[in-house]
C-alpha cells in the first residue's frame, strides 16, 4: 500500500520525482518495478520513502545508486524540507542507508565495512548500463521498421528525425544524451558504441546484438519482478 | 532415462546439490546471511509450478531418500553432477561441500556409478588451496570444479578467473585431468564499484586454456548478452541451463523462449547443458516440460529456430555426457529412436 495523502500536490510531486529514478541495471523506474514500499509526506514537508528489492543479495552498488538517486530526486522537490530514504531487508542496508543520509558517496559509505570496500564512485558503472540501454533501445525503435519491411540499406541511412515518434524513441534519445552521443534528428538510428553509423553490411548482425541486449535486460527485469512478487506477496 | 513418443532421452543433470541450510548449520553471528542466502533460493524455488512447491522447513535440508526419489526414481535423471558451494563464511559445515555431496554415494551405494562429484577451488587460499585441490582430486576422481567468483573469504569479497593466482589453479586442473570449470557469477564481488556479474575474466581464461571447458552456469544471467558475445568467439565456453529452465520455463514462458532462441543462435545446441539445480527445483517437471516444449509460433519468435528431438537430446544429456565421459546407452544416442534420420 502506498499511503500518499489523497489530493496532496506535494505528495504527487514526490511520487513523480521517484518516477525519474531508474534501476540502472533494468533501465526501468523504481515506481514501476514496485520497489517503493512506502512514501509519505508530513505536513511540514518531511518526505519519508521506504524502498525494497527482490532479494537480500541484490548487488550493493546498484542498490546504493537507487537509494541515493531517490534521495536526490525527492530532496529536489519544491516544498520538501527533508528527505528520509531507506532501503529495507538488504545485506548492506546499514551502509547504504547511513551513507545516503550522510551524503557520503559510495566509497565512504562502505569504508571499513564488513560488506567489502569500494575503490571508486559509481559513475562509470552507471554509464556501462546506459550503453546497454542505448543498444537495447535500437532494437525497440528499429524492430517495428524491420517488421514493416525496411531493409538494411534504408536502416543504415535512416536518422532519428525520420523515425515515427514513440516513447521508445524518446527513451533512446535520453540514454544517448546521457552518454554524450548525438541524439538530435540528424543522428543515425543505428550506431555502434562510439556513435558511428552502422553500415548496411553490418546491419543484420548489429540488429541481432541489439535484440540480444534487449532480451537480456528485459529477462533480468522479469526475474526481478517475479522474485519481488514472491518476497512481498500482495494480499488478495 | 525419459521416454516420450518413442524417443529415449538420456538425462544428465549437470548442476545439482545436496545442501545443508538447516538452522543448526547457520554460523553463529552470521545467521542473517545464511538465512538471506537460502531465502533467496527459496524465492527462486517458487518460480516453479505451484504443485512442486515445498514448505520452507523441508527446503532447508533434504534426506538421501528425498534425493533418491526426486532425482532417480521420479526425476528421470541417469547421471547427476554435483556442484559444490562452500560458503563457510555463513554455514558452519559449509553449504554443500564436495564431502557433503559425495557423502550421498555412501548413503545410496546402488547409485554410486551415476554420481559425479565436482570439487572447487579458491585462488585466495594459495598453496594450501592447491594442496586441497590435489587431495580432493584424488579422493573424488575429479573431472570438474565449480568456482564461485563472488564468494566471501575473510576480508575479500570476490576474485577474478583471469588473475595470476587463478591461473595457478587452472594449471593445476590441467595437470590433474580436471577439464570442466563451471563458473558462477554472483552479486557481491570486490571491488564493489565494478559489475559483479561481468564475464570478461572468463573470456581471457578460456582463451588461455583451450584444453579446459568453461561452463558458465545460469548462462551468466543477468549478463546473458555479454556471455553470448563472448561464447560465440570461444569454442570451449558452454552455457549451463540451470535456472534458465527452472526459473523461466514455467514462470515467464515468453522470456524463456527468447532466451532459448538467443542461446541457440549465439552459443548453439552443442554447447548447452541441462542442470536442474536441485533442490532449488526438482528435475521431473523440468525434464518433462522441456521435452514437450517448442519455440512458439507467434510472429515475435519467427526469427528463432525450432528445436528438434536431437537438440533436446543433446541439451538434456548428450552434451554433458561428452564433457564427463559418461557412457550413453545405444538406445539413447542420436541415431536411435523414432525421429532418427536415415
Amino acid at each position: 500500500m502506498i499511503s500518499i495523502p489523497p489530493g496532496s500536490a506535494l505528495a504527487d510531486a514526490v511520487w513523480a520525482a521517484l518516477g525519474t529514478v531508474l534501476d540502472p541495471e533494468l533501465d526501468e523506474p523504481i515506481t514501476e518495478l514496485d520497489f517503493v514500499e512506502s512514501c509519505t509526506v508530513s505536513p511540514d514537508g518531511v518526505a519519508t520513502v521506504g524502498l525494497r528489492l527482490p532479494t537480500f543479495f541484490c548487488a550493493p552498488n546498484f542498490s546504493f545508486l537507487m537509494v541515493a538517486d531517490a534521495y536526490d530526486a525527492v530532496s529536489a522537490v519544491e516544498g520538501v524540507t527533508r528527505a528520509d530514504v531507506t532501503l529495507a531487508d538488504h545485506h548492506a542496508s546499514t551502509e547504504i542507508n547511513g551513507g545516503v543520509a550522510a551524503q557520503a558517496g559510495f566509497v565512504k559509505s562502505f569504508e571499513g565495512s564488513d560488506q567489502g570496500e569500494a575503490v571508486a564512485e559509481l559513475d562509470n558503472l552507471r554509464l556501462d548500463f546506459f550503453r546497454k540501454a542505448a543498444l537495447a533501445g535500437q532494437d525497440r525503435v528499429a524492430r517495428p521498421l524491420v517488421d514493416a519491411g525496411v531493409g538494411p540499406d534504408e536502416l543504415s541511412d535512416m536518422n532519428l528525425g525520420e523515425v515515427p515518434p514513440s516513447s521508445d524513441l524518446v527513451r533512446m534519445r535520453e540514454r544517448r544524451a546521457a552518454l554524450g552521443l548525438a541524439s538530435d534528428d540528424s543522428a543515425p538510428l543505428l550506431i555502434d558504441a562510439e556513435g558511428n553509423r552502422i553500415t548496411p553490411g553490418q546491419v543484420p548482425l548489429h540488429l541481432r546484438r541489439a535484440r540480444l541486449q534487449r532480451v537480456g535486460i528485459e529477462t533480468n527485469g522479469e526475474f526481478c519482478k517475479s522474485l519481488l512478487e514472491k518476497r512481498y506477496p500482495v494480499a488478495k | 532415462m525419459y521416454e516420450k513418443d518413442g524417443e529415449k532421452y538420456f538425462v544428465v543433470d549437470s548442476h545439482s546439490h545436496f545442501w545443508d541450510a538447516s538452522r543448526e548449520n547457520w554460523k553463529p553471528g552470521r545467521e542473517e546471511f545464511a538465512k538471506g542466502w537460502i531465502d533467496c533460493f527459496y524465492g527462486y524455488h517458487q518460480l516453479g509450478p505451484p504443485e512442486t512447491h515445498w514448505d520452507y522447513e523441508r527446503y532447508l535440508k533434504v534426506s538421501a531418500e528425498d534425493f533418491e526419489r526426486d532425482m532417480f526414481i521420479e526425476g528421470h535423471v541417469d547421471h547427476v553432477v554435483f556442484q559444490s558451494t562452500y560458503l563457510y563464511d555463513w554455514y558452519t559445515e559449509g553449504f554443500n561441500t564436495a564431502d557433503k555431496n559425495g557423502g550421498i554415494k555412501d548413503l545410496l551405494p546402488q547409485y554410486s556409478e551415476q554420481i559425479t562429484v565436482n570439487g572447487r577451488f579458491d585462488p585466495r587460499e594459495g598453496d594450501a588451496g592447491l594442496k586441497r585441490l590435489e587431495e580432493d582430486s584424488k579422493k573424488w576422481n575429479l573431472k570438474g570444479v565449480k568456482v564461485y567468483t563472488a564468494e566471501w573469504y575473510e576480508g575479500s569479497r570476490g576474485w577474478r578467473l583471469d588473475s595470476p593466482e587463478a591461473y595457478r589453479f587452472l594449471e593445476k586442473c590441467q595437470e590433474l585431468g580436471i577439464k570442466n570449470i563451471h563458473a558462477h557469477k554472483g552479486p557481491t564481488i570486490w571491488p564493489l564499484d565494478k559489475d559483479a556479474f561481468s564475464v570478461v575474466d572468463v573470456d581471457a581464461a578460456a582463451t588461455d586454456h583451450q584444453d579446459l571447458n568453461f561452463i558458465i552456469e545460469h548462462a551468466a544471467i543477468p549478463r546473458i548478452e555479454d556471455f553470448c558475445f563472448m561464447a560465440v568467439q570461444e569454442p570451449n565456453v558452454y552455457a549451463g541451463l540451470s535456472v534458465v529452465i527452472g526459473g523461466l520455463m514455467h514462470a515467464r514462458p515468453k522470456f524463456f523462449a527468447k532466451v532459448m532462441g538467443e542461446l541457440l543462435f549465439w552459443v548453439g545446441e552443442d554447447k548447452m547443458t541441462f542442470g536442474g539445480d536441485y533442490n532449488i527445483w526438482v528435475p521431473k517437471w523440468q525434464v518433462e516440460g522441456f521435452v514437450d516444449w517448442q519455440m512458439p509460433d507467434d510472429d515475435a519468435f519467427t526469427d528463432y529456430g525450432k528445436l528438434t528431438t536431437a537438440t533436446k537430446k543433446k541439451i538434456l544429456g548428450l552434451n554433458a555426457a561428452k564433457l564427463y565421459d559418461i557412457p550413453v546407452p545405444a538406445e539413447c544416442q542420436l541415431d536411435a529412436g523414432a525421429g532418427a534420420m536415415a
